[in-house]
């Protein structure tokens, strides 16, 4: 399967661990992600005030580029759009839903953007990664690991915006269970904990990071009280956040008891037999490979 | 500890005017208190977010000298809790757009050090500046 694929700025700078993890892993299972050509930033944060159409020029000339490629052959009949990294999908996808439910939107920003071949019609799906692999079947999934995750115990950080608003969440609000499902399709264990969906600090990483210290502080004690092993993201900046911010405690606190993050994608690939390279573990922060050697993955 | 704060006469354009810029019904709110209690960022706030939609609803500008609506991450956790369906991280938003609509930047980008620059991703930078800048 053929799918277009929006990147974002993230996964091509920070984040690349992120985005070659998911291109090999889903390679191994059958899926070919087509990206953009000619993609521009979504902007990161939904606009949330009722007047400023302009910020939503930004997704809907991405979703433009899959229309066009769909023309170009690059995909057939292809009317979702892939995102891996979290922020992306929620602009996306809240930008999208805007042009849909307001038609008078629509026409404006299509008569704004008059140098655009075509204009959006209001067709493509927003979708994240973890959506497509429980559309395809975890338990289909569960049948292509050659390396099974045994014993670890993988704590599930969906953060915000893979959840809120209801309107673009992948699942239940207050009780998800995607990551969960898709922990156990690696056959590694799932932890029940209390901060899976609570904010890590976000953007205040960049003004404010002592309130980032705070909330990742109070994340990872609550996953080591419930014995997690590791943390799992599909978020560019939690993933920031919780391991090279919690480096940065540990540093400042030495008796802090760090716990490696990885991204949902990285232990996707080595559960399906790929090398530690090929997922990029050298980009984690916090040592990722002492955990994955404990348990004979690397 | 009991708070005293000295109301003014309401000012019905400045209830409108967030009204229109959130897209929200902010005489809807019942005061239950429920989005002060789940949000996690409330002990970093001067007031808590169900006392910004009072304030607004009771027509006080005064409530712009708050620094609850920068703290605020829009992180929705209130939003999809509000027993009146009311969205909050709009009204902080809207509140926000009041200040950055005059030109008044919320963070200064020459504080952030090289070091800091360098290491920061993308996202967070483009996120702050989307929120703090005018
Ligand atoms: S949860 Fe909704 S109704 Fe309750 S205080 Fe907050 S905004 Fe008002
Ligand atoms: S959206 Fe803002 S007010 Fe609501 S819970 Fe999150 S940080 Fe608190």
């Amino acid at each position: 399967m053929k799918i277009p694929y929006f990147p974002g700025c993230t996964l091509k700078t920070t984040a690349q661990n992120f985005e070659m993890s998911a291109i090999e892993s889903a390679k191994k299972i059958g899926i070919e992600f087509i990206e953009l050509p000619r993609w521009n930033c979504c902007g990161v944060v939904a606009s949330l005030t009722s007047d400023d159409l302009m910020r939503h020029l930004a997704p809907v000339r991405n979703f433009i580029r899959v229309q066009e490629m769909n023309k170009q052959g690059l995909v057939k009949n292809e009317n979702r759009l892939l995102t891996l990294c979290s922020m992306c999908y929620n602009t996306l996808s809240l930008s999208n839903l805007r042009m849909k439910n307001e038609a008078d939107d629509l026409q404006k920003i299509n008569d704004f953007m008059h140098r655009e071949e075509e204009n959006y019609d209001g067709n493509i799906e927003v979708v994240h990664f973890l959506s497509i692999l429980e559309e395809m079947g975890f338990d289909k999934l569960a049948q292509k690991i050659t390396k099974p995750l045994k014993d670890l115990k993988v704590a599930s950080y969906y953060g915000c915006m893979l959840l809120r608003p209801k309107e673009v969440g992948i699942d239940d609000a207050e009780a998800p269970a995607i990551l969960e499902n898709f922990v156990k399709s690696l056959k590694a264990e799932t932890v029940d904990w209390d901060a899976g969906s609570r904010c890590c600090g976000s953007y205040h990483t960049v003004n404010n990071v002592d309130i980032v210290y705070n909330l990742v502080k109070g994340i990872i004690l609550d996953a080591r009280k419930n014995g997690a092993e590791a943390i799992i993201t599909s978020c560019p900046l939690c993933a920031f956040n919780l391991d090279v911010r919690q480096s940065e405690i540990k540093k400042d606190n030495p008796d802090f008891q760090t716990i490696p993050i990885f991204y949902f994608t990285q232990l996707m690939g080595i559960a399906l037999g790929l090398d530690k390279k090929a997922v990029g573990l050298e980009f984690n922060k916090i040592d990722t490979e002492d955990i994955l050697k404990k348990k004979k993955l690397i | 500890m009991a708070q005293i704060i000295k109301l003014k006469d309401k000012d019905t354009d400045f209830l409108e005017k967030i009204m229109e810029l959130s897209g929200e019904q902010i005489t809807l709110c019942e005061q239950c208190g429920t989005c002060s209690a789940g949000c996690p960022f409330v002990s970093e706030m001067d007031i808590n977010p169900s006392q910004i939609m009072r304030l607004v609803m009771l027509g006080q500008e005064s409530v712009m000298d708050s620094k609850t609506m920068w703290i605020c991450a829009s992180c929705f956790t209130c939003t999809v809790r509000c027993p009146r369906k009311l969205d909050l991280s709009k009204v902080s938003e809207a509140l926000r757009q009041v200040t950055l609509r005059g030109a008044i930047d919320e963070i200064d980008i020459k504080e952030i050090s090289d070091e800091e620059a360098l290491k920061l991703p993308t996202i967070a930078v483009v996120g702050s500046f989307r929120k703090f800048t005018g």
